[in-house]
């Protein structure tokens, strides 16, 4: 695999030559091909859609959705089960808007410790009024989710399973697959936080059978502002609609208000056009460029990081064994913040903190949260050996402090 | 720019024996928590103040060197100081932060150590944690 041949799609490294970014699972470096297509959408035409009866914005409006049907064919959906979002957490919330309909009072969800606070927080916040127990699958030495703990919390009281794919924290794939076919036995329904597992395999939802998946544009090199949730046509059916106003209603008058068809419903207001447009840019790019390889070079990465990051005296790295091209770490004695500094220092781009997964930040008794390197298609070795460098220069510079 | 001119001696110094920390279950004294969502920092700061002079002042919390150094440096730098001098330390620590000029006949002594946070933005919001949540008390402790 040519990393040369990947950064020439992004302009970033053009204009930060000193960087070395691994900090992608925060936020992905954005392809040209992507920034240029809403360019394309912002110069030549700005259009709204679904509304205009002249040429250009029924063009634009086909765009639109052929971006949809870029996203649905890309996952295995279908494209009306498609619904474009602002991002993965209001796809999530907007799931959770309706969570009435699926869960109350004396009823049980499950969820994790490993989740991202997007993910359980829209269902936490409803535990009270709702009058529902929140459940967590006990996570294993290793911090992983198993089957064989999810079949321990499984109950006939369980009816909804808010689970993320991809540990943000931890790189972890769990096995959704499995989970979701225990929870379809008990009639539960399946929430599937995909944030950080789209942008690094191959998604069917068919395969996966979950009910709703939710992930975010600027993750997978698209734009920001954008995002998708995914449902079983079935289900989207039965949700609340979330936002109502212009585009999503078939017929409204004084006493009666008619919603348009799934996904349009929940597609209120004049949506991120060039977003989506851009969004399905990338997306195209990641699915001709595949997951085999670079799964494998950023799998590479992730052990090299992982063993020289374990030579350093001092060091702790919580996920030896993760997966997703995600390293968690600290110095000892050194705040994540504090060694944060250090590779701001060294152009070393990597996240510092709890990584909005506040509940697995008590699990693994890290009050300051913990040094997370992400790393993705475009990184190379260079941002392993400064990562490293780094890390080195971080533990020397406040192992004089005697901390 | 150099890590040395943000972490000084005296930050570190604090960082590892601070001063004043620990509080008190003292009605008498006005309290205030503050919380940085980013990196987890967070501070509470109690203030007691007696005929118009902070008396005492205790903190608590857990955070980085910077954030839990700089509640130990300002406890020191604001105990036994009027409440007009003390918000106006406050309100000059605050400008220095900032990178702007301040007024180096109110703001003396060891919050200077402080100085170099301006150059590193990130580390701004660490360094203020504490005083802000100092300011709020002291409001609160003067507000009747």
């Amino acid at each position: 695999m040519n990393i040369k041949d990947i950064r020439k799609h992004f302009t970033f490294y053009d204009h930060n030559k000193n960087l070395y970014y691994l900090d992608s699972a925060a936020s992905a470096l954005k392809l040209d091909l992507a920034i240029d297509k809403m360019t394309e959408y912002y110069h030549k035409s700005g259009v709204n859609i679904h509304r205009g009866n002249y040429e250009l914005a029924f063009f634009t409006t086909k765009e639109y959705e052929e971006a949809r049907e870029v996203i649905a064919k890309f996952i295995n959906a279908d494209s009306k089960e498609i619904i474009f979002t602002k991002g993965a957490t209001q796809a999530l919330n907007l799931v959770a808007n309706s969570a009435s309909l699926f869960v109350g009072s004396g009823d049980e969800i499950i969820t994790t410790e490993q989740e991202h606070n997007s993910s359980i927080l829209p269902w936490l916040n409803q535990a009270d009024t709702l009058g529902f127990k929140p459940i967590y699958i006990p996570l294993d030495q290793e911090y992983r989710v198993t089957v064989e703990n999810f079949k321990k919390v499984l109950t006939n009281k369980t009816k909804v399973v808010v689970i993320n794919h991809v540990s943000n924290v931890l790189g972890y794939i769990n096995p959704i697959k499995e989970i979701t076919k225990l929870a379809h036995q008990k009639g539960a329904i399946v929430i599937l936080d995909a944030a950080q597992s789209v942008p690094h395999m191959k998604i069917d939802v068919k395969d996966l059978g979950v009910d709703f998946l939710a992930f975010s544009g600027h993750k997978i090199f698209g734009p920001t502002g954008i995002g998708v949730l995914y449902g079983k046509k079935e289900q989207l059916e039965k949700l609340n609609v979330y936002e109502v106003g212009g585009e999503m209603v078939a017929k409204a008058t004084k006493d009666q208000i008619i919603f348009q068809d799934v996904p349009y419903r929940f597609e209120a207001g004049t949506p991120p056009i060039g977003e989506a447009i851009g969004l399905a840019e990338a997306i195209k790019y990641v699915d001709e460029l595949g997951f085999d390889e670079t799964s494998k070079h950023i799998e590479k990465l992730r052990q090299k990081a992982v063993k020289a990051l374990l030579e350093i005296k001092g060091v702790k790295v919580y996920n030896p064994n993760g997966e997703a091209g995600i390293v968690s770490f600290n110095i000892s004695g050194v705040h994540p913040h504090d060694a944060s500094s250090v590779f701001d220092e060294y152009g070393v781009c990597l996240r510092s903190g709890h990584h909005c997964a506040s509940i697995l930040t008590e699990v693994l008794g890290t009050p300051g949260g913990t040094l997370r390197a992400s790393i993705s298609i475009y990184n190379d070795d260079k941002d392993i050996d400064k990562l490293v460098e780094a890390t080195k220069a971080a533990a020397v510079f406040f192992g004089r402090y005697e901390l | 720019m150099k890590l040395e001119d943000l972490y000084r001696e005296v930050i570190m110094e604090h960082y590892k024996n601070p001063f004043n920390k620990g509080l008190l279950d003292d009605e008498r004294y006005s309290k205030v928590n503050l919380l940085n969502p980013s990196c987890g920092d967070d501070v509470t700061v109690q203030v007691l103040v007696e005929e118009n002079v902070i008396t005492d002042v205790r903190h608590d919390g857990h955070g980085c060197s910077i954030c839990c150094s700089s509640a130990s440096v300002m406890s020191n730098a604001l105990i036994n100081k009027k409440v007009i001098d003390a918000k106006n330390i406050i309100e000059q620590y605050l400008i220095m932060l900032t990178g702007k000029e301040y007024n180096k006949d109110i703001l003396k002594g060891e919050p200077i150590a402080y100085i170099g946070v301006s150059r590193f933005p990130a580390r701004i919001r660490c360094a203020s944690i504490a005083w802000k949540a100092m300011e709020e008390a002291i409001e609160e402790a003067t507000h009747d």
